[in-house]
Order: C-alpha cells, then sequence, then structure tokens
C-alpha cells in the first residue's frame, strides 16, 4: 500500500515533528475508592517511535488497560485521576490539553482496538455505516464516497466479498471477522498510533495468530507505531520490537524483544519466561509464580514483586529498586538486575 | 425520534425490511385497519355522518338505536338529543389530535431532559431529577386542573388548537416523567457500553453519541410505554371533561362522550359509554399491536 501522507500541524498546534512520537513520562493514576486512594499506575515510562511495535505485558491488575486508557483520555473520571506525569504526542503533552483538543487527537492521531470487538461495535447499525460514518463525521465524505471507503477498508483487513458484507450487522460476523471489522474502525482516520488492547484474547488461537499478523502487517504498510497490551508474552514474541513488563503499576523492565526473551534482567520477566509451555518441556509440570498479585490498595513496601520473587533478600522489602539501565536499550526494575542480567541469580 | 432513524441511507433498507416483517403478521394488518378508520374519521368526518353534532333538538332525547345503521338517527341520540353518531365521528379528531400532541411533545420533553441528565450525569441529573421528583409528586389531577382553571372562562370559537390546546399543554406538563426516566436509566446503562466508549476513541462529539448510540436504545422502552399512555391520556382527558375543565363544548370528543355516558350507562343507555369505550380500546390495541411489531421488526437480531 502506498506511504500515508499525514498532516499532524493542523489538528494538533504546537506539533514538533522531531519530536518521538508518542512519549509516556512517569505517568500516574489512582483510582477514588471509598474515600482512599489506589494507586493503578505507578510511573509509567515509555515511548514509541513511527513503524515500531511496544507491547506492554503484564498480569490482570498491573495497570496496563489503566495506562492505555490514559494515553487515549477515555479513563472513567472519577474514579480514576491522573495525578502525575505527561502523555506526549510530537512534543505536545495531551494531558494538558482541552477536552477538544484531546477528541480530535483521538480522531486523528491515536486509534485503538478493544479486547471484544463484539461489544465494542454497536448492534444496531451495520458495520459499513459504522465505518463510513466516521469518514463523513470527520472528512465530510459523501454517503456514496463513505461506503465505498468502507469496502475498502474491509478489503484491506481481509474481509472476503467485503462488498456484500458491508451492510451486515455485527452479530452476522464470526469473532475473528468481527475483530478485523473493529481494526478497520481503527485505521479508518488514518491514525499515527494505534493501541491494540488485548485485541486477540476473545479470540481462538488459529484466529489470534491471523489478527496478530494482519495488525502486524498493516503497522508496517502504514509506518504506524503500534502499542500491543497483552498478557501473553508467546503473542508477542512475533510482533513486537519492544516490550514493557508490567507489574503491580510500575514498569519492571523494558527492553528489545530479543533481550527480553534472550537476557532478562529482571526476576519477575525471568519467571514468567519460565512459565510460558514449550515444547521441549512436554509432559512437565509448568512453572508458576507462588503466591497472588498484590492488593493496589495495600502493595508490599519495598519491592512490589518481592514476596511473590525467587531472588529477594531483606533488602527488597525495605528498599524501592531504582529502574537503572543494565545494557543499551535495557532497563530494569530490581536491585539485582545486574546479576540477574548476567545469569548469576 | 424515529427521525433520527430514518435519516440515514442504510437505514432505508432498515424500514424496507422492517415494513417487509410487518406486512406478514396478520394482528397488524388488523390494527392498521383499525388505525386507517379512526384516521379517516378524524380528517374526514363528513364521509361517515351528514348530520351536525351540534344540532340537538331536546325532545328527541335518548332514542335507543333499535334499528341499527338505518333510520334517522344511526346509534341514536344522546342524552340531549343529539345524533350519537355525528358526536363520535366528529370527536375523533379533537380526541386523536390531543393523544398526538400529548404523545409527541411529552417524549421530546422526556427524552431531551432524561437523555441529558442520563449522559452528562453530575449536576445536570441533579437538577433534572429533583425537576422530575416534583412533577411525580403532584397529582396529574391537581396540576392539570389548577393550570386549566386558568383558560377557563375565555371563549372557545371551536378552533381545534383552541380546543385542544389549553389540556393538551395540561397532560404534557404532567406527563412527560414516564418518558424522561426510561430514557434516563437507558443513557445511563448505554453510556458505560463498550461501543460507546469505542465510538469516542474514534473521536466522536457527545452530540454524536447522544444521537446514534443512547437514543436508539431508547427507542424500545419508550414505544413499549406509548399505546398505555395514549389509553390514560384520553382517559384522563375525560376526568377533566367531567369537571368541566377538558375540551370545553361546543367541541367534543371521546373523553367527553365517556363522561356523558357514565350518567346514562345505569339507565339502560349503555351504548353511550360503550360505544366510545370500545372504540378507544380499539385504538390503544392497535397502537400497541403496531408498536410491539415494529419493534420486532427493527431488531437486527430477531431478523
Amino acid at each position: 500500500m502506498a506511504q500515508t501522507l499525514r498532516v499532524v500541524g493542523d489538528t494538533l498546534p504546537g506539533a514538533d515533528m522531531n519530536a518521538p512520537l508518542l512519549e509516556v513520562e512517569d505517568l500516574q493514576v489512582e483510582f477514588a475508592v471509598r474515600g482512599s486512594r489506589i494507586p493503578a499506575v505507578r510511573g509509567a515510562t515509555f515511548a514509541v517511535e513511527q513503524g515500531q511495535t511496544l507491547a506492554i505485558v503484564g498480569e490482570s491488575g498491573s495497570g496496563k488497560s489503566v495506562t492505555s486508557q490514559a494515553v487515549m483520555g477515555i479513563l472513567d473520571s472519577p474514579p480514576g485521576h491522573i495525578t502525575g506525569g505527561e502523555v506526549r504526542l510530537h512534543g505536545v503533552d495531551l494531558l494538558q490539553q482541552d477536552a477538544e483538543t484531546r477528541r480530535t487527537v483521538r480522531a486523528n492521531h491515536i486509534g485503538m482496538v478493544f479486547q471484544d470487538a463484539l461489544s465494542a461495535l454497536n448492534p444496531l447499525w451495520s458495520v459499513g455505516f459504522q465505518i463510513g460514518e466516521l469518514f463523513r463525521m470527520h472528512r465530510g465524505t459523501s454517503r456514496k464516497d463513505a461506503k465505498l471507503k468502507a469496502i475498502e477498508l474491509l478489503d484491506l483487513v481481509g474481509i472476503p466479498d467485503a462488498k456484500n458484507r458491508v451492510g451486515q450487522y455485527p452479530h452476522q460476523f464470526s469473532g475473528g471477522m468481527r475483530q478485523r471489522v473493529m481494526i478497520a474502525m481503527a485505521l479508518a482516520l488514518d491514525p499515527e498510533v494505534l493501541i491494540a488492547d488485548e485485541p486477540t484474547t476473545a479470540l481462538d488461537v488459529t484466529v489470534q495468530a491471523q489478527i496478530m499478523r494482519l495488525l502486524r502487517q498493516i503497522q508496517e504498510d502504514r509506518d504506524m507505531g503500534l502499542i500491543l497490551i497483552t498478557h501473553d508474552l508467546g503473542v508477542v514474541a512475533d510482533v513486537a520490537d519492544e516490550v514493557a513488563v508490567m507489574y503491580a503499576g510500575r514498569i519492571m523492565e523494558q527492553a528489545g524483544i530479543h533481550q527480553i526473551f534472550e537476557r532478562p534482567a529482571n526476576p519477575y520477566t525471568k519467571a514468567l519466561l519460565k512459565a510460558i509451555p514449550r515444547v521441549d518441556t512436554l509432559g512437565q509440570e509448568l512453572e508458576v509464580i507462588s503466591g497472588l498479585p498484590p492488593n493496589p490498595g495495600a502493595l508490599p513496601g519495598g519491592c512490589s514483586f518481592h514476596p511473590r520473587c525467587w531472588a529477594a533478600e531483606d533488602k527488597c522489602s525495605i528498599e524501592d529498586p531504582p529502574y537503572e539501565t543494565v545494557a543499551t536499550g535495557h532497563r530494569s526494575r530490581c536491585h539485582f538486575a545486574e546479576e540477574v542480567y548476567r545469569d548469576e541469580r | 425520534m424515529s427521525e433520527s432513524l430514518s435519516s440515514e441511507a442504510p437505514q432505508a433498507s432498515l424500514w424496507k425490511d422492517a415494513f417487509r416483517t410487518m406486512r406478514r403478521r396478520p394482528d397488524v394488518i388488523l390494527a392498521a385497519l383499525i388505525l386507517l378508520f379512526v384516521a379517516t374519521m378524524a380528517v374526514f368526518p363528513t364521509l361517515f355522518t351528514d348530520k351536525d353534532p351540534t344540532r340537538c333538538i331536546g325532545r328527541d332525547a335518548r332514542q335507543r338505536p333499535d334499528t341499527w345503521f338505518r333510520g334517522e338517527h344511526p346509534l341514536g341520540t344522546d342524552g340531549f338529543g343529539c345524533d350519537f353518531a355525528a358526536t363520535i365521528v366528529h370527536g375523533t379528531r379533537p380526541t386523536i389530535a390531543l393523544a398526538v400532541t400529548v404523545i409527541v411533545f411529552s417524549i421530546l420533553i422526556g427524552l431531551t431532559l432524561g437523555i441529558l441528565s442520563g449522559y452528562y450525569g453530575g449536576w445536570v441529573d441533579a437538577i433534572i431529577s429533583r425537576a422530575l421528583d416534583v412533577f411525580i409528586v403532584i397529582p396529574l389531577m391537581m396540576g392539570a386542573i389548577l393550570l386549566l382553571s386558568l383558560f377557563r372562562g375565555r371563549g372557545s370559537s371551536g378552533g381545534l388548537l383552541e380546543t385542544v390546546g389549553p389540556p393538551a399543554l395540561a397532560l404534557t406538563l404532567f406527563g412527560w416523567m414516564e418518558f424522561c426516566r426510561y430514557t434516563r436509566a437507558v443513557s445511563i446503562e448505554t453510556k458505560n457500553l463498550d461501543y460507546v466508549t469505542a465510538a469516542r476513541c474514534l473521536g466522536a462529539k457527545d452530540r454524536r453519541i447522544m444521537f446514534r448510540h443512547v437514543l436508539p436504545n431508547a427507542v424500545v422502552p419508550v414505544t413499549a410505554v406509548v399505546p398505555t399512555t395514549l389509553g390514560s391520556i384520553i382517559v384522563a382527558e375525560s376526568a377533566l371533561a367531567v369537571l368541566g375543565v377538558g375540551v370545553q363544548p361546543p367541541a367534543t370528543s371521546w373523553g367527553v362522550l365517556l363522561a356523558k355516558g357514565t350518567e346514562w350507562a345505569g339507565g339502560g343507555y349503555i351504548y353511550l359509554f360503550g360505544l366510545p369505550l370500545v372504540l378507544l380500546i380499539l385504538t390503544v390495541f392497535a397502537f400497541a399491536t403496531i408498536g410491539d411489531a415494529l419493534r420486532d421488526a427493527l431488531d437486527p437480531k430477531l431478523r
């Protein structure tokens, strides 16, 4: 597909095209629940460049979805509050913008794909109408052209017989096809960044692979930044360039995909990797990480992972580990990051 | 309400499909025929009777229609000697005009306030909900009587607006709350659905979300309430007529006939009460059937 031309300055005043595409710095999100404030994200820092895929991996409740909601500006508030940090698109801090600017940013710059495509599509309107409406409301396209664009997009995301299926309703599509429709909608306005929040969790395994391949291919064709949020390290391996591992609202480790898989520098990542079922360990019992993720309202002192950590020492329950660089482009939050990295622990 | 549904291109086929589905149901055809009959009576009363309903002769009072549909008075005469067939037929237009006006404005007010309060919540919701509480607490009859007493004594020249206007205003003012409550509940439920979040992620404005996603979900509960409300409006109008503040003579309506008919119903003149009641029941039945069928036909999942 031809390279698309995006005009950024019109819709995002103050944009600096030389600044990184999307940067999140020290993002803090809290939820106000029954008078107390529960931290959900405690200082997330990451960046996505054009043409790059960043995977954010973590267990349920690790704050990965909340992070993406905060970036999109769709956090339910109350109870959610962004209490600190910056989300910069082309150098412009989105958190400082008014509601209308944020809306146009959502329309023109950042797209999102949801986990459950059935509930993310309105059952009352045909898919073609829902896609076409985006062109009509944001681009002023005529009704006829909008329908043609919708067909074009459905074709792009690999829906066979798009011409006839454009008038069908979401319930007439299978799970995988529905997710393709969802992706088509997210792509309609040609975003620079696409956030996919567990896009394959609701699908069966064979379809998962197809959808991931589709996302990867579209990301390459359109030279987008892709943020892939998942709890499945296996899904990440083929697609991501960069992986950030989240635990209890913090990024525990961030590195290139190969470094994460080959030389993890954090005990949590290491434990996660061991827990992936593999062909050569067939028949053996799976490794597990004992214990449960901590209650965000009562986080353990020191390193939040220490109660479940196989490498923990006294120091870990007292002192919060710093987020340090162990190698170029490889950061880890652990007192023993160096040793884990060198495989001495 | 159906405006927003029918305004978009692919919906042309949606309505076509709905029509095709409905055409196959015998109860719908029957209901449509009843409505057509009532509507024709309302628009062209002279097709059904050539008598003047205001020309009443005292010595002809209370003639039983012994020879049904034949003779001078096909349905007999009422307590004042007016031709009963003419009264019923000419009473249709004010009745239907009143009911439709009240329903349309109640829905407009109820939907607007309900969607605003449910969608925005916060202080908007607080104000609208408290206003709602106040209007629910005021008994319909008391509110309507108080309001209508302002219009009393003002001579009526018999124009439709003048005849129907005051009771319609009173019944709308104290009748929109049910629509508002249902719509508010639907809005609160809908605004947290994934597809609304998805629409927001795609840069949809509030207004767009309200029209495209919230409003269609309100159609089902609202159409469910319309037929019964229609019945209760006509009954309420009849009660206002008894109290002398409803549709003012010389104009008449089914409500007025019901009210007057009760006086004679015990004395062997049951038809004076029964005929308008049967018409009312048939009309409500027809609206209920069509509303129900329309709801089924418009639901893409049932097709």
